[in-house]
C-alpha cells in the first residue's frame, strides 16, 4: 500500500526538506546574516530578505505541489480545475 | 470625519451583501452545483486566519518593533509546507470517522472519551473568548475613529443599550445562526458560510492593498521614499534592524522562535482553522493548491504593513497617534474618507469572518461535548426516550452562538482597554497550542493514552492560566498587581511571569515554554505509565494508520465492536438524532451496499452498528454517539485481546481480498494472451490460404499455355515446321518458368522454416556486385539500358553466403532491367559504407511505385505495375531477397529518389549474425 500512496502525491521528502529550509531561513542564526545596515533599492535589507525568502519558499512549495504526479498520471479522476475567481488582487 | 449614519449604513449594507453571497452559496449547494468545489475558494476560506488583528494589530506591532509582526505569518507558511502530509491526514481521519470539531478529534482519538471532549471544549471557550473580544474591540475602535476623527482615539463609554458593538454582535449572531445552524448536517458542512468567508477574504485583501498603495504612492513616492524620510526620526532609524538600536544581541531569538512555533501550531489548532481546513474541506486534493496559495495570500496582505506603519509614524510623528489605527487614520487625515470607509469595511470583514466561523465551531463543540453529554445523563432524557432531537440540537447550537458572542462582548467591555490587540490574540494562540501534543503526536504515535492526554491538557492549561491568563487579569485591575510583580504571598520563585526564576524571556515565551513542557511531559509520561486499554488502542490504530486501514478497496476500516443489536433500536436511535428521512436513507443505502433487498432484512451486525454510530457522531459528536449506541445495544466489553483478534481477522480478510484480486488479474492476463494467440493463428491461417491460392494461380498460367499449345500442335499435324518450332520454344520457356516458380516456392519455404542451407565465406561486396552486373549485362543490353557503378573503396570484407547475396543482387538488377524505359534506360548501382554496415542501392529510371505500396511490394506474388503491363516474373524474387537480407541481420527497403526514381536498397551489418 505504501509505495502506491507515495506515488500519488508530491514527494513527502521534498516537503520535509523545504520545511527544514524554512526553519533555518527564518531563525537564529540565519537572521543575523541579513541584519546589516545596507539598503537594497533604497529599502533596508532585513525586511527585503525576509519577504524575499518567504516568496522563494512559497514558489518552491508551489512547484513541489503542482507538478505532483497526482495531476500528471490521471490514475484518479483529475481534480476539478476551474477558472479561479478573478477578483483584483487575489493571489 | 464621516457621519455615523454613513458608517452604519455601509456596515449594514456590507452585511447584507455577505448575506446574499451566503444565501447564493447555500442555494447552489442545494441544487447540487456547489460553489465551493474549487481549490481557490478553499484557499481563500483558509485566509479566515487573517482577522482584525492582522488588519490593525500588525501595523501597530510593526510601528513599535519592526519585523516582529512577521512570525505570526511565517509560522503558518511553515505549517503549510507540511500541509500535504499533516493536514491531509487530519482531513482523512475527520472525514472517515465523521469528526466535526477539534474536541471531537481529540476525544475520538483517545477512545471517544466524553471527559476529554468536555475538557478540550472548556479550554477552547476560555481561550478564545479574549480573541472574540479582540475582534469586537477592533470594530468598535474603527467606528469611533471614523466618526470622531483621528484626534480622538477612544470613544466615550456609553451605556450598553446605546453601544453599537453590542448590536454588531447580535447581528452577527443572527447571521451565524442563519448559515451555521440552518440544518443538521452529519458532515457539519456549511457551504454558504464558506462562500461568504471566501468573499470576505477577497474584500479584506483588496481593501488592505488599496490603503497600502494609497500610502506608498499617494502620500509618498514609493517605499524607498518612506524609508528615506524615516531617517529623519531617530526612533525609526533602528526599527528595521534586529533588536532595534541596541543591535542583534538585544534581539530575543527565543521569543522569535516561540512566536513562529506558536503560529505554526495555531494555524492547525484554532477552532476556525480546523473548521475551514478540515471540516469544510470538500476534496483533500484541493490542499495541493491551497497549501501554497494560502501562504501567498499571507505574504500579499503583509507587504504593505511596514510602509503603512513607518509612513504613518513619519506623517503623524512617532508616538503621536495609536499606530493600530493607521489603516484608517492615514486615509482619513489625508483627504480620502472613502478609502477610509473601504478600509473599515475590510477590517469589518476580517472581524466578521473570524467571528462567524469561530462561533460556529465553538457552538458545535459546546453542543456536542458539553451540553449533550449532560442531557444524556439526565433521567427522563435517556436514550430510550422518544422524539426527534434534531430541533433540540439546533437550538442548543443557536444558544451557544449567542452565548459565545455575548461572552466576548462582556470581555471586551470589562477588559478590552487594558491590552493591545496583538497581546490579546497571542493569549488565545497559547491556549490552543496546548492541543498540539494530544492531537498532532496522537496522529502519529499509537502509544498515546487517554490518561496521558488528560494529564497533558490539564497541566498545560493550568500553567497557561497561571502564567498568562492571571497576569492579564491582574493587569486589568481585578487582582492585586503585586501578585504578578513579587509572586503569590511574596514567593519570588512563583511569580507568574518569571516562574522558577526564568528571566530573559518575554511573558508569552516563558508561558509557552512552561506550559508545553509540562504538557508534553505529562502526556508522554502518563501514556508510558499505563498501557492503552482496548478502546484507546483500537482508536489509536484507526487514527495512526488511517491511510492503510480505511481503504474502501480492502473493506474499509476494521470494526472494533462485539455484541448484539436489534434493528428496531438502531433505526429508532438514528431517526431520533438524524431526523426520519436521513435515517431512512442511511439504512436504505446500507441495504443496497450489502446486497440485501430491503431494510427489513438487514442484519444488525458490527458493520451496521459502526455505520450508525459514525453517522450519529457527525450529529452529536463521537463521545455522545458512543454513549447512545452503548445504551441502545447490548455490547460485550472489548479486551485488548479482542482488538488483536479483530485486527487479525481484518488482515486475513484483506489478505484474501488481495489474493483474489491477484488471481483475477492473472486470469485476465491469461485470457488476453490467449485471445492474442488466437488472433495470430487466424491471420496465419488466412495467409496460408492466400499463399496457396496465389501459388496455384501462378502455376496455372504457364500450365494453361503449355497445354493449349500442345493440344494445338497435336490437333494440327499439318502445321509448318517454323510455327511448330516457335510453339515449342514457348512451351519450353513456360516450363522453365514453371520450374523456376516451383524452385522459388521451395526456396522460400526452406528459408522461412529455417531449413535453408547457408554457407559462410568471406565476401567482397565490390567483386560480388561487379560479377552480378556482368551476369545480367545481357538483359540490359537487350533493353538498351546503361548500368553505372559507384562503388566505395573502403568497404571491408564481410562474412556471408556469397551465392545468396548474388541471388539478391541478380534479382534486384533483373528487376530494374524489367522496368527501365525502352529507350535511354539507366540503372545506378551504388555501394557505400554506413557506420558499422554497408548499403547497396539499385536505382533505375523506370516508373516508380506509389508510396503506399512501398511495403506491399515485398509481399509474396505482389508485383509492381498493373496486371496488363507488368513484365513476366514470379512475384517471389523480392520476398526471397528480403528474407535473405533479414537472415544476415540486415534490412531491405524501397525508397523514392528526389526525382521520383525508385531505388531498392539494403543494408548489411559488418558483423552478421547469420555467420558462425
Amino acid at each position: 500500500m505504501r509505495p502506491r500512496r507515495a506515488s500519488r502525491g508530491p514527494s513527502a521528502q521534498v516537503l520535509v526538506a523545504l520545511w527544514g529550509a524554512g526553519l533555518v531561513l527564518f531563525n537564529f542564526p540565519m537572521l543575523i546574516v541579513f541584519d546589516r545596515d545596507v539598503t537594497v533599492l533604497g529599502l533596508p535589507l532585513l525586511p527585503v530578505a525576509l519577504f524575499g525568502n518567504w516568496a522563494l519558499l512559497i514558489g518552491a512549495l508551489a512547484w513541489a505541489l503542482e507538478r505532483g504526479p497526482a495531476r500528471r498520471r490521471g490514475s484518479e479522476p483529475p481534480p476539478s480545475n476551474p477558472v479561479p475567481p478573478a477578483p483584483p488582487g487575489a493571489p | 470625519m464621516i457621519a455615523p449614519s454613513l458608517v452604519i449604513g455601509a456596515s449594514v449594507g456590507y452585511l447584507l451583501v455577505l448575506f446574499a453571497v451566503a444565501a447564493f452559496g447555500d442555494a447552489r449547494a442545494a441544487r447540487g452545483r456547489s460553489l465551493i468545489g474549487s481549490s481557490w475558494i478553499y484557499a481563500l476560506s483558509l485566509a479566515v486566519y487573517c482577522t482584525a488583528w492582522t488588519y490593525f494589530g500588525s501595523v501597530g506591532r510593526a510601528a513599535a518593533s519592526g519585523v516582529w509582526f512577521l512570525p505570526i505569518y511565517i509560522g503558518p507558511t511553515l505549517a503549510m509546507l507540511l500541509g500535504w502530509i499533516v493536514v491531509r491526514k487530519m482531513i482523512r481521519i475527520a472525514q472517515t470517522y465523521r469528526i466535526t470539531s477539534i474536541a471531537d478529534f481529540i476525544a475520538s482519538r483517545y477512545g471517544k472519551s466524553p471527559l476529554l471532549a468536555a475538557l478540550v471544549t472548556l479550554i477552547t471557550v476560555i481561550g478564545i473568548v479574549p480573541y472574540i473580544a479582540l475582534q469586537l474591540k477592533a470594530v468598535s475602535a474603527g467606528y469611533h475613529l471614523l466618526t470622531s476623527g483621528p484626534d480622538l482615539v477612544e470613544g466615550p463609554q456609553v451605556g450598553w443599550w446605546r453601544d453599537g458593538v453590542l448590536f454588531v454582535s447580535l447581528a452577527l449572531a443572527a447571521f451565524t445562526m442563519m448559515f451555521g445552524t440552518r440544518h443538521l448536517d452529519s458532515a457539519e458542512r456549511h457551504e454558504g458560510m464558506v462562500a461568504a468567508v471566501a468573499f470576505e477574504s477577497v474584500v479584506k485583501l483588496v481593501a488592505f492593498l488599496a490603503v497600502g498603495a494609497f500610502v506608498t504612492w499617494g502620500l509618498f513616492d514609493g517605499m524607498g521614499d518612506i524609508w528615506a524620510r524615516a531617517q529623519a526620526f531617530p526612533e525609526l532609524r533602528g526599527l528595521l534592524r534586529l533588536g532595534g538600536e541596541e543591535g542583534a544581541t538585544a534581539f530575543g531569538f527565543a521569543d522569535w522562535f516561540a512566536l513562529t512555533v506558536l503560529a505554526m501550531l495555531s494555524v492547525l489548532l484554532l477552532p476556525r482553522q480546523f473548521q475551514m481546513m478540515v471540516v469544510e474541506c470538500v476534496d483533500e486534493r484541493h490542499l495541493l493548491r491551497a497549501a501554497w496559495v494560502f501562504p501567498a495570500y499571507l505574504l500579499l496582505i503583509n507587504i504593505f504593513v511596514l510602509p503603512i506603519a513607518i509612513g504613518g509614524a513619519v506623517l503623524f510623528g512617532p508616538g503621536r497617534m495609536d499606530p493600530e489605527t493607521f489603516v484608517l487614520s492615514l486615509p482619513l487625515a489625508h483627504g480620502a474618507p472613502w478609502l477610509a470607509l473601504f478600509a473599515y469595511l475590510g477590517g469589518l470583514s476580517a472581524a466578521t469572518g473570524m467571528l462567524i466561523v469561530e462561533t460556529v465551531a465553538i457552538a458545535t463543540m459546546v453542543c456536542n461535548d458539553l451540553v449533550m453529554p449532560a442531557l444524556l445523563r439526565r433521567r427522563g432524557f435517556g436514550v430510550r426516550a422518544q422524539g426527534d432531537l434534531t430541533g433540540l440540537l439546533l437550538n442548543i447550537r443557536r444558544a451557544a452562538i449567542v452565548g459565545v458572542l455575548i461572552l466576548g462582548y462582556l470581555y471586551f467591555r470589562i477588559a478590552g482597554d487594558a491590552y493591545a490587540l496583538v497581546s490579546i490574540g497571542l493569549i488565545s494562540f497559547a491556549a490552543v497550542a496546548q492541543f498540539a501534543p494530544a492531537l498532532l503526536v496522537g496522529m502519529y504515535w499509537r502509544g498515546g493514552t487517554r490518561i496521558g492526554a488528560l494529564g497533558g491538557l490539564l497541566g498545560g492549561f493550568a500553567l497557561w492560566t497561571y502564567t498568562l491568563m492571571l497576569p492579564s487579569v491582574a493587569k486589568c485591575g481585578w487582582m492585586p498587581a503585586g501578585f504578578v510583580e513579587y509572586g503569590p504571598l511574596g514567593f519570588g520563585l512563583l511569580a507568574p511571569e518569571r516562574l522558577f526564576g526564568l528571566v530573559g524571556l518575554d511573558s508569552l515565551t516563558q508561558s509557552l515554554f512552561w506550559s508545553l513542557l509540562v504538557n508534553v511531559t505529562l502526556y508522554v509520561g502518563l501514556s508510558l505509565w499505563r498501557r492503552p486499554d482496548a478502546r484507546e488502542a483500537s482508536q489509536g490504530l484507526l487514527f495512526v494508520e488511517v491511510f492503510e486501514r480505511a481503504q474502501p478497496a480492502t473493506g474499509g476500516a476494521p470494526v472494533f465492536w462485539r455484541g448484539r443489536a436489534r434493528l428496531e433500536d438502531l433505526t429508532a436511535l438514528a431517526a431520533r438524532l438524524l431526523g426520519p428521512s436521513r435515517a431512512k436513507a442511511l439504512f436504505e443505502e446500507h441495504a443496497r451496499e450489502t446486497g440485501v433487498g430491503s431494510v427489513a432484512r438487514l442484519v444488525p451486525d458490527a458493520r451496521l452498528v459502526d455505520r450508525v454510530e459514525r453517522q450519529i457522531a457527525g450529529a452529536v459528536g463521537s463521545a455522545s454517539a458512543r454513549v447512545m449506541i452503548a445504551s441502545a445495544v447490548q455490547e460485550e466489553p472489548l479486551a485488548i485481546d479482542d482488538v488483536l483478534e479483530i485486527l487479525e481477522e481484518a488482515s486475513q480478510l484483506r489478505g484474501y481480498a488481495r489474493a483474489l484480486e491477484e488471481k483475477s488479474t492473472s486470469l485476465e492476463q491469461a485470457t488476453a494472451e490467449l485471445r492474442a494467440a488466437n488472433e495470430q493463428l487466424k491471420s496465419l491461417d488466412h495467409l496460408k490460404d492466400d499463399f496457396v491460392s496465389s501459388v496455384t494461380h501462378e502455376l496455372r498460367t504457364p500450365l494453361t499455355s503449355i497445354r493449349a499449345l500442345s493440344e494445338l500442335m497435336l490437333d494440327a499435324p499439318e502445321m509448318g515446321a517454323p510455327e511448330r518450332e516457335r510453339f515449342l520454344r514457348i512451351v519450353v520457356s513456360e516450363s522453365e518458368r514453371l520450374s523456376r516458380l516451383v524452385n522459388q516456392v521451395l526456396d522460400l519455404a526452406r528459408i522461412e522454416s529455417g531449413h535453408a542451407e547457408w554457407r559462410s565465406a568471406e565476401v567482397d561486396m565490390r567483386a560480388l556486385i561487379e560479377s552480378a552486373v556482368q551476369t545480367t549485362s545481357e538483359l540490359f543490353r537487350e533493353r538498351g539500358a546503361e548500368v553505372r557503378l559507384v562503388l566505395a573503396d573502403d568497404v571491408p570484407v564481410i562474412r556471408a553466403d556469397p551465392d545468396r547475396l548474388t541471388q539478391v543482387m541478380v534479382n534486384l538488377l533483373s528487376n530494374a532491367a524489367k522496368f527501365v524505359p525502352a529507350t535511354c534506360g539507366r540503372v545506378d548501382v551504388a555501394l557505400r559504407r554506413d557506420g558499422d554496415g554497408l548499403v547497396v542501392e539499385v536505382r533505375d529510371n523506370g516508373p516508380g511505385v506509389p508510396p503506399g505500396d512501398h511495403e506491399r511490394i515485398f509481399e509474396k506474388f505482389r508485383q509492381g505495375g498493373d496486371a496488363q503491363s507488368r513484365p513476366s516474373g514470379t512475384g517471389l524474387g523480392l520476398p526471397i531477397s528480403r528474407q535473405i537480407i533479414d537472415h544476415f541481420g540486415g534490412r531491405m527497403w524501397l525508397e523514392q529518389g528526389p526525382d521520383g526514381d525508385p531505388c531498392f536498397a539494403f543494408r548489411l551489418p559488418f558483423a552478421t549474425p547469420g555467420t558462425p
